[in-house]
C-alpha cells in the first residue's frame, strides 16, 4: 500500500499487533485525568479512524465497540455511549477510506473533522435524550483539536511501514 | 453465497456485510445504554471490566499525580508557615467548641435515656481528597482518592467544612466516584431547618438546586436553611445542604423553589465522607389493608 493512492512509494504491510498496540496507547492517553478541560483530543477515536481508513479489514467496528466500552468504563460514562459513537465512526471511516486515501494528510484532516464531530454529536444526543445536561458548545472543540492532530498522527503511525526491509542503494522503489 | 448458488471461495468470505455488522453493534450499544441508564443493570459488568482497565488507568494517572505532588513540593516555606499559623488559630477556636460539644453530647445521651428514646445514630467517617473531575462532561462528578479498601461505601454523604457537597455513587478499590449535588440526577431528602418541612432537593443545572414537589402554600421563605432529614436511611440528619434563593408560588400546584448549595460544591479539595456506623433498621413490613390515618403531608 502507498502512503496515499497518488504516491508512487510502496509501504511495508501494516502489522496487526502494531495497530492494536497504538490503540492501547491511545486508550492510556484518554485515561489521563484532564477533568473538564475543553479541547482535549479524543485519542481513541483518532487512532480508530486512522486504522479503519488504512486497514478496514483488520481494525473495524468490532475494535470500535471493544475500545468504546473500555473508554466508557474508564471515563465513568454511560455503558455503550462511546461504544455506539466509535462503531458508527469506524463504519463511516471504512466506508470513505477509498476516497479519503486519494488526498494528502492535510486534506484528509479536513475530511476527518466532520466524522469526529459526528462522533461527539451522537454522544450528546444519546446523553441529552437520557436526561443529562447539555455540556456546552466548548465540548465540540475536542473534534477540532483531534482533526488538527491528524497530520502528525498520520506520520507517526505510518512510520514503521516506511522502514525499508533491507537497506539497498540500488533498490528501484 | 454467490449469485449462481455456489458458495463463494474462501478468499472472498469476509463475514456479514459492514452494514449488517453496523446494525448489530448499534443495537447492542443501544441495549447497553438502556440497561445502564434506565435500569442500572450493568454495574457488575462495569466493576468486573474496571479491574482490567485498572493498571492502564493507574499508569495514566501517574503523570497527573506527579504534577500535583510537584506543586506541593515546590510550595514555598513562607506559604506553609502562614498556612500553619492560620490552622493553629482555627484549631484553637475549634477546640473550645469541641469541648462544649463533648459535654453536650453526653448531656444529649442522658436526656435521651431519660426520655426512653434510642441513641442517635453514630457516624462513621473517612477523610478523602478530590483528585479530579470525572472526564464525562454530561454529569457533575468528581473522583476521590479513597475507595472500598479504606472503608468507603456507596451512598455515603460527602461534606466539607461548610456543608454537604454530594454523595458517593460508585466505589472502586482505591477510588470512589462522587455525584455532586448540582448533578441533575442527584436527589437529597432535606427539611427546612426553621420548621422541619420535608422535601426533596435535586440539581437544576448552572450550579443551582431545586426543592421539588413542595406545595405552593408551603411555608418556605427566601433565606431558609435546608438540612438533610436523614429519612433515607443513608445520610445523617442535620447536615447543612442549601439556602433558599427564590420562591415562585405562581406555578400550578408546586412552588418553584431555587436554592444555592451552602458549601462551594465545585471548588473544594478536602472532604469528609460520612456514613452511618450501623445499617438503618429494616423498614416495617407493608400493612395489607389501606390505612386511612397515614399522613401524607410535607
Amino acid at each position: 500500500m502507498q502512503p496515499t493512492h497518488r504516491s508512487s512509494r510502496i509501504l511495508l504491510p501494516a502489522k496487526t499487533w502494531f495497530a492494536y498496540l497504538s490503540l492501547l496507547v491511545a486508550l492510556a492517553l484518554s485515561y489521563i485525568p484532564t477533568g473538564l478541560t475543553p479541547g482535549v483530543p479524543d485519542w481513541v477515536a483518532l487512532v480508530l479512524a486512522f486504522w479503519s481508513i488504512r486497514e478496514p479489514l483488520r481494525v473495524g467496528m468490532g475494535a470500535g465497540f471493544l475500545f468504546g466500552v473500555l473508554v466508557d468504563i474508564g471515563h465513568g460514562a454511560a455503558m455503550g455511549q462511546y461504544a455506539l459513537a466509535y462503531v458508527v465512526l469506524c463504519y463511516l471511516a471504512s466506508a470513505v477510506s477509498r476516497r479519503v486515501l486519494w488526498f494528502g494528510p492535510m486534506q484528509q484532516a479536513l475530511q476527518m473533522f466532520p466524522l469526529l464531530l459526528l462522533t461527539q454529536v451522537i454522544m450528546v444526543i444519546v446523553r441529552v435524550l437520557a436526561g443529562a445536561e447539555f455540556p456546552g458548545w466548548w465540548y465540540f472543540l475536542s473534534s477540532l483539536t483531534s482533526a488538527a492532530l491528524w497530520v502528525p498522527l498520520n506520520y507517526l503511525l505510518l512510520l514503521p511501514q516506511y522502514q525499508p526491509v533491507d537497506r539497498d542503494d540500488n533498490r528501484p522503489i | 453465497m454467490s449469485l449462481a448458488g455456489h458458495p463463494s471461495p474462501p478468499i472472498f468470505r469476509q463475514g456479514p456485510t459492514p452494514l449488517v455488522r453496523l446494525l448489530v453493534l448499534v443495537s447492542v450499544c443501544l441495549a447497553m445504554l438502556v440497561a445502564d441508564l434506565k435500569f442500572r443493570y450493568l454495574e457488575v459488568v462495569r466493576q468486573a471490566l474496571s479491574v482490567a482497565t485498572w493498571p492502564l488507568q493507574m499508569a495514566a494517572a501517574a503523570p497527573a499525580d506527579l504534577v500535583r505532588n510537584a506543586a506541593v513540593y515546590f510550595g514555598t516555606l513562607v506559604e506553609v508557615q502562614k498556612d500553619n499559623s492560620a490552622l493553629r488559630g482555627r484549631e484553637l477556636e475549634a477546640a473550645q467548641r469541641l469541648l462544649r460539644f463533648d459535654q453536650l453530647e453526653e448531656e444529649n445521651r442522658r436526656l435521651r435515656g431519660l426520655l426512653g428514646m434510642g441513641a442517635s445514630v453514630a457516624a462513621r467517617s473517612v477523610a478523602a481528597e478530590i483528585l479530579y473531575d470525572a472526564p464525562d462532561p454530561f454529569d457533575r462528578k468528581v473522583i476521590l482518592n479513597r475507595g472500598s479498601q479504606q472503608g468507603v461505601e456507596a451512598g455515603m454523604a460527602v461534606v466539607n467544612e461548610q456543608g454537604m457537597i454530594g454523595q458517593v455513587t460508585r466505589v472502586y478499590p482505591v477510588q470512589a466516584e462522587v455525584t455532586l449535588l448540582t448533578d441533575k440526577d442527584q436527589a437529597v431528602p432535606v427539611q427546612v431547618a426553621r420548621n422541619g418541612l420535608r422535601g426533596v432537593l435535586a440539581g437544576a443545572g448552572q450550579g443551582r438546586l431545586e426543592l421539588r414537589f413542595t406545595l405552593s402554600g408551603a411555608d418556605v421563605r427566601v433565606g431558609d436553611r435546608l438540612v438533610t432529614s436523614g429519612l433515607d436511611g443513608l445520610f445523617l440528619a442535620g447536615l447543612p445542604v442549601a439556602d433558599v434563593v427564590s420562591v415562585d408560588r405562581d406555578a400550578q400546584t408546586f412552588a418553584v423553589i431555587v436554592c444555592e448549595p451552602v458549601a462551594g460544591v465545585e471548588r473544594t479539595t478536602q472532604v469528609l465522607l460520612l456514613g452511618r456506623a450501623e445499617p438503618p433498621p429494616p423498614r416495617p413490613a407493608p400493612v395489607p389493608e389501606p390505612e386511612p390515618r397515614k399522613g401524607r403531608k410535607g
